[in-house]
């Protein structure tokens, strides 16, 4: 142990020298970005639940389109930035696993918004329907949208290396964005209790008010400008963990390397006694 | 009035769970970011 003491003190010291200035992921940009996203979530509050008229049919309660609507259109694009990483990662000849961190950082994002949106969903329901609840085809493969992210975040854990956590989560992450189409159509292949798409039906006529699509552009605007701000912090901080967990498995492995290397040193160094006294005694 | 609760509510549940999630992200961040020397962050 102790011609280890001496390297683990060389290595030590080197750490303290080099010890970061930088103590988090912001940079000036993330600082930009986030005071936006803050300002345009205050523009989303103000409009959604301010200046945008009541609806028609809905009254009031169409005021939680606004946080409603952008989470899941939000949640789509997370999943499918998580797929073309997962693609590129997959195809691409470096294999680099920046690839592999931003499909890990935009599913965690994902499951977050679409967390957020059966949440307040089921409020609008319940002010709509008269439920929280109803096991509808929109609803249902909302719920199963959300329960399918959650296994993939729950693979990226499994152990291994790091390349094999990229390999596996990359080809589910390409298997799974095909229920947002499913999420998207389902009601229209379904009868649904849930509402046709108002803005994003494919015969491209927006049946909405010029203030509430403006709000509703707002949230979206909003929520677009936090994806991308969590996005810079979750795959920095990935990366960092990526290489302090290889830093760990460095240092082990050197460990235990100058283990064995002292203890065949010991071993080829010693005074063969033991054969002696065997020797003598026959 | 019951509407406004279940309105208000939404609001604030889409709020605090993304202040939440946030604030996760960059506590994780600040953590690791201390082991972590300059020149190995990319994005400095």
């Amino acid at each position: 142990m102790t011609t280890i003491e001496p390297a683990k003190a060389e290595h030590d010291t080197a750490r303290q020298s080099a010890l970061p200035s930088q103590r988090s992921t912001a940079t000036r940009g993330t600082r930009i970005i986030g005071i936006v996203a803050v300002v345009a979530l205050g523009w989303l509050v103000a409009f959604g639940l301010g200046f945008s008229p009541a609806d028609r049919d809905q009254d009031e309660s169409v005021r939680i389109l606004y946080v409603h609507v952008p989470t899941i259109w939000l949640a789509y694009l997370a999943f499918v930035v998580t797929a073309v990483s997962s693609a590129m990662y997959l195809f691409s000849k470096k294999k680099s696993l920046g690839w592999d961190r931003a499909a890990g950082a935009s599913a965690e994002i994902g499951v977050t918004f679409v967390a957020v949106t059966l949440a307040v969903g089921a409020m609008w329901g319940r002010l709509t329907w008269g439920v929280f609840w109803q096991w509808d085809a929109r609803l249902t493969t909302t719920a199963l949208l959300f329960v399918t992210y959650i296994g993939y975040l729950a693979v990226r854990r499994l152990g291994g290396s790091h390349e094999q956590r990229a390999k596996r989560s990359a080809v589910l992450g390409m298997i799974a964005v095909v229920e947002i189409p499913l999420v998207h159509f389902s009601v229209k292949m379904w009868r649904s209790l849930h509402q046709e798409a108002t803005v994003a039906n494919l015969d491209g006529d927006t049946k909405m008010d010029g203030l509430m699509l403006f709000s509703l552009f707002v949230g979206v605007i909003a929520f677009t400008l936090l994806y991308v701000w969590l996005m810079l912090h979750r795959t920095r901080s990935m990366a960092m963990e990526d290489l302090l967990e290889e830093r760990g498995l460095d240092e082990a492995l050197a460990v235990r390397r100058a283990e064995a290397a002292e203890t065949a040193t010991a071993a080829t160094s010693a005074p063969p006694t033991a054969t002696m006294k065997t020797g003598s005694d026959s | 009035m019951e509407d406004a609760g279940f309105i208000l509510g939404s609001y604030f549940l889409t709020f605090a769970t993304v202040a939440l999630y946030a604030w996760r992200a960059v506590r994780s961040g600040r953590k690791v970011s201390q082991q972590v020397p300059d020149d190995e962050k990319y994005w400095l």
